[in-house]
């Protein structure tokens, strides 16, 4: 039974009403707006501030469509940190205002924070973004939802390496995860794709959000000749302005960051995650079972590029596009053929090729030749 | 742009120094007056940041970086008014009183500052002084900001005036006792009220640094607890504000270290690079105090050294 | 300012007389109560105008805040397990503050005392009964913390190093040192996009309080505060600190052991803050990661200074906080406000709270020694 769909009208009026009931108080009209639509709520759960220009804000975005939607009511919770405050969150959210469906948004929500609400609230459906869910091993009412957007960075890459003379590309990581791992992967064989030999200096802030640091990362790269610029890291502004100030070019990352340096902003590859979120919640309301594992890239609408600026040379657009088509055709890998990691063991085998979706990927522990940085 | 290879070291612990040190400057120099005045205000780091905030929705507004800085003072002004009046009263605790206020400050600048977010304000200028070299890279570590040589002309002027003015000396003499400067016909609290003021608006200017030069942006994570280290780094400094200057200089300079490190190519234990402003100052700390005269040139009512 | 409460005391009968100390015991007692209730309502009146001028109901607010806070079962439980980890760490600020030393480096203690444990339950785990993996994890958190907080107050004694900047670096050095081991020689390799150590299983979790949706953290935590209490009140050694605390040389003069009482006093503080990243690994994350700097320790000043460093004040104001905690979540997503609209109350309560420490002794009625003049 827990597989249905929990948020069938009668189910949410009983939570809601449970709600109300425990809260006591309620005096008419505090708890109106989400009984009267008497449809589904969804709870948005942030580890940072919501307009960060980054991470966040891509969610938060991506929440704010569904406030168009009819009989949809979004409660948002910022700067939540991954401790027992991002569980009492979760539960506040299910049983002060009757949400059905949460999105706790950061990686560190899944285990154990995330996975213990859900055994407890099982009539609640909980997806995460970025979280490995396996079947059998954690609960049904779970699931999560990623974007694979180290295809986007691959396109950044290759407009990194039109637009770079140094042949030296720069890089500015929070942390060596398979995550932002594969973006720096992602990012230096676009880049050779266009021409071998250039190479990618990475530099770790140790933090996903540090403005100083970064700040000073993005001014060591530059001062060791990169003359293009990408970053991980929850909120790029800082990277994007400190590297436009010193002349080199950008990709951005998260969300559209053109805005800061219109001039040095190459591309950026950006979540998209409006739509996954109008999908999850259409769903939700026609009473369909929601997807427990659910990954998309560029041509599923999960990622997109944001449009190429005056940096981009004819040439450049070109292979660009090409690349891009290719993509949306799903026949594309960034990881095929006898890669090799930096420290020279050989990471894909001659013949091989990792489609984006493949679940490998997902773990990735190594930096490939060519990116100057390590792992620890 | 020319390699310079492991001279990136060197020269990126210098551009470091000055660039990521003038917060650090001018809230320990903000703290070293007030300090002097036998005062504590433990509360800077919120002053900074919602300096950071102030300057930077003014100059988002006004298109005027200056009118920026201008209106973070005033802000800090206020903030240590604030401490400085309540901290008059019998048995307050002015470290208790710092620790809320920079809650305050802190709370109130996330709050009002969420709408600066997003647009891009004027950055404050800056004055190239590597023209004679063409060296790019010696070229951009020299493109030195106004407020780092008014944070310099600051320490000099203020060690000179503790010693050979009237008003440092008064500083000085209500810092040591309160009864002695009653003796001598001052009110320990007005000086110290108006100690507390300006040192809160130089510690504001710290932040209006952060937003409006480096890394010159506002959002929620701006400070990286710089306030609160730069009130600790004026034990550290003596309340000398040579020393204040020397030691933001050291402990920015440091702070390149990890970044640079990595640039080059050393990449291990990075987490340990980062950490080596703070093992660094510890170390000078414990070389150079001693238990006899652990806090030589502190004011004697100051309640730390109580 | 003079706030004199004119409340005229009725001329003691001889019967009275028989129930004079008790009054007197509880004059004594109830004005603590009775400032910190007036300043908590000067503070919410003031807060009210802030949000009134933005446009705002106050008294939606308000509602919100009680019900979010202590409105419910559930609520009263969020705002205990909010309080928990609050608890141990103000008891390193308020331990030290005792014999008048700042220690703000509570968190540095917090994140080693929690690797520590994690650290040493890996061996443990499937060989050892939980309870005994337990003992041991609390002990290696204890003793990691001790050294650390125990360290700035050895400098202090030994090198004449300020404790408030020794014990503000070490923390820096601290989370540095767990980031550097957890993503380094102690990480999981299963843990992949959020660097952990080895997770506990569930058998070997912490679990909650019997009838309680709150871990075991809180019992942990009360049960210190107590302990301290006594320590300080009833023991010599608290003796001989509280007179340290008032005067280092005249301590000295009287031979009492200053180093011990320096060194064994910010060790005890140091151990509670490990005690409470050890809870954070076996109670809330099950294994230690950097969620660890969750900013308890910093947060610990606060309450060790609301509660003017008494222990046993701790646990009100610990759970005070854990209330206003818990209820910015509500406010956040019922009044669109912004998660900053805690931390400006926050503020607001506590520069109120703190200043009114200021009428202490100014009310007659709450200073026996001036009732006799109206008896």
């Amino acid at each position: 039974m827990t597989k249905l769909l929990p948020f069938s009208r009668r189910d949410f009026l009983r939570t809601s009403a449970m709600g109300a009931a425990v809260v006591g108080l309620a005096p008419s009209g505090l708890f109106s707006p989400a009984m009267a639509q008497a449809a589904l709520t969804v709870g948005f759960i942030y580890v940072g501030p919501k307009d960060d220009y980054g991470y966040n804000q891509a969610h938060a975005e991506g929440a704010a469509m569904l406030k168009a939607l009819e009989g949809v009511t979004v409660v948002e919770e910022e700067n939540v940190p991954e401790t027992v405050d991002v569980q009492k969150t979760m539960e506040s959210m299910i049983n002060l205002d009757g949400a059905g469906l949460l999105f706790p948004t950061s990686f560190g929500y899944f285990d154990p924070h995330m996975l213990d609400m859900a055994k407890k609230y099982p009539d609640a459906q909980f997806r995460h973004c970025g979280g490995l869910w396996k079947e059998g091993t954690h609960p049904a009412n779970t699931g999560s939802y990623f974007g694979y957007i180290g295809q986007g960075q691959y396109l950044n890459g290759i407009a990194a390496g039109y637009a770079s003379k140094s042949k030296k590309i720069g890089f500015v990581a929070a942390k060596p995860i398979p995550q932002v791992l594969q973006n720096i992967n992602s990012f230096l064989l676009g880049a050779r794709s266009v021409d071998p030999a250039i190479t990618c200096q990475v530099i770790f802030t140790g933090e996903w959000s540090l403005a100083v640091k970064e700040a000073e990362a993005t001014n060591a790269l530059i001062d060791q000749g990169a003359d293009v610029i990408t970053c991980h890291v929850d909120s790029p502004k800082v990277v994007v302005e400190t590297a436009a100030g010193r002349g080199a070019f950008i990709c951005g990352y998260h969300a559209n960051q053109s805005p800061l340096a219109p001039e040095k902003y190459l591309t950026g590859a950006e979540w998209a995650w409006g739509n996954v979120y109008t999908d999850f919640v259409k769903k939700a309301q026609a009473g369909e079972k929601l997807g427990n594992f659910v990954r998309g890239g560029l041509k599923d609408g999960f990622v997109k590029m944001s449009p190429l600026g005056p940096g981009v040379s004819e040439e450049a657009r070109k292979t660009f596009d090409a690349t891009l088509a290719e993509m949306m055709g799903g026949s594309f890998s960034v990881f095929k053929a006898g890669i090799k990691d930096n420290k020279g063991n050989v990471v894909v085998a001659d013949g091989q090729a990792f489609a984006e979706d493949a679940i490998e990927l997902e773990s990735m522990d190594y930096l490939v030749e060519g990116v100057v940085g390590s792992t620890s | 742009m020319e390699d310079i290879g492991l001279w990136g070291v060197p020269l990126a612990i210098l551009a470091g120094a000055i660039r990521v040190s003038t917060p650090f400057i001018f809230v320990s120099l903000g703290e070293a007056i007030t300090e002097r005045s036998g005062r504590i205000n433990l509360g800077l780091e919120g002053t900074l940041v919602f300096g950071a905030m102030t300057a930077y929705g003014v100059a988002v507004m006004t298109l005027s970086p200056w009118l920026g800085v201008l209106a973070a003072m005033a802000a800090g002004a206020v903030f240590g008014l604030v401490h400085g009046w309540i901290c008059k009263f019998p048995k307050v605790n002015d470290i208790a009183i710092g620790i809320a206020m920079m809650q305050f400050g802190l709370g109130l600048a996330f709050f009002l500052g969420k709408p600066f977010i997003q647009p891009s304000a004027p950055k404050l200028p800056s004055i190239p002084f590597g023209g004679w070299s063409d060296v790019p890279q010696v070229q951009a570590a020299l493109n030195i900001n106004v407020l780092f040589l008014i944070g310099a002309a600051l320490a000099v002027f203020l060690w000179w005036a503790f010693r050979n003015t009237r008003i440092g000396l008064i500083l000085r003499v209500v810092g040591d006792s309160s009864d002695a400067a009653r003796a001598m016909g001052l009110n320990p609290d007005t000086v110290r009220l108006l100690a507390t003021a300006v040192g809160g608006a130089l510690a504001a200017i710290g932040g209006a640094y952060l937003s409006l030069f480096y890394p010159g942006s506002w959002n929620e994570g701006i400070s990286s607890g710089q306030g609160l280290m730069a009130v600790a780094l004026v034990i550290f400094a003596r309340w000398n504000p040579i020393g204040c200057f020397l030691a933001a200089m050291l402990f920015g300079g440091a702070g390149a270290l990890g970044p640079a490190l990595q640039s080059v190519g050393v990449t291990q234990g990075y987490y340990l690079f980062y950490a080596a402003p703070y093992v660094l100052t510890l170390a000078i700390l414990i070389a150079t105090s001693s238990p006899t005269r652990s806090l030589a040139g502190a004011p004697g009512a100051l309640s730390i050294t109580k | 300012m003079t706030i004199e409460a004119n409340v005229p005391i009725t001329p003691l009968s001889e019967q009275a007389g028989q129930i004079r100390p008790l009054l007197e015991w509880l004059a004594r007692r109830a004005e603590p109560l009775a400032i910190a209730l007036f300043a908590i309502l000067v503070g919410l009146a003031l807060f009210s105008l802030f949000i009134a001028v933005l446009g705002k109901s106050p008294v939606q607010l308000f509602q919100l805040m009680y019900a979010g806070g202590f409105g419910s079962w559930f609520s009263v439980q969020n705002s205990l397990s909010r309080a928990a980890p609050l608890l141990l760490t103000a008891l390193c600020v308020a331990l030290p503050a005792r014999l008048g030393l700042v220690v703000i480096g509570a968190e540095g203690a917090v994140v080693l005392g929690g690797v520590a444990g994690a650290a040493i339950a890996l061996p443990m785990i499937g060989t050892a009964p939980p309870f005994v993996v337990w003992v041991a994890m609390g002990l290696a958190g204890m003793a990691v913390g001790a050294a650390w907080i125990g360290l700035s107050g050895f400098l202090r004694h030994y090198r004449g190093v300020n404790e408030t900047i020794a014990s503000l670096l070490l923390a820096y050095i601290a989370i540095a040192l767990m980031n550097h081991l957890i993503e380094g020689v102690l990480r999981d390799p299963a843990s992949l996009n959020k660097p952990s150590t080895t997770p506990l299983p569930a058998e070997y979790m912490l679990g909650n309080i019997p009838g309680m949706d709150v871990h075991w953290g809180l019992v942990i935590g009360v049960v210190a505060c107590i302990v301290s209490y006594i320590l300080i009140e009833a023991t010599s050694f608290g003796f001989a600190a509280r007179i340290a605390g008032g005067n280092v040389r005249a301590a000295q003069i009287q031979g009492l052991p200053v180093r011990r009482l320096i060194v064994g006093f910010t060790a005890i503080a140091g151990s509670f803050a490990g005690l409470a990243g050890m809870i954070e690994v076996t109670a809330v994350q099950g294994s230690a990661n950097a969620s660890l700097a969750a900013g308890y320790g910093y947060t610990g000043i606060l309450v060790a200074f609301l509660a003017r460093h008494n222990p046993l004040a701790i646990i009100p104001v610990a759970i005070l906080l854990g209330g206003i905690d818990a209820s910015g979540g509500l406010i956040q997503r019922r009044m669109g406000l912004p998660d900053a609209t805690v931390l400006v109350l926050q503020g607001t309560l506590f520069v109120v709270i703190l200043f009114c420490e200021t009428l202490y002794g100014r009310f007659r009625l709450f200073n026996p020694d001036l009732w006799k003049r109206s008896a």
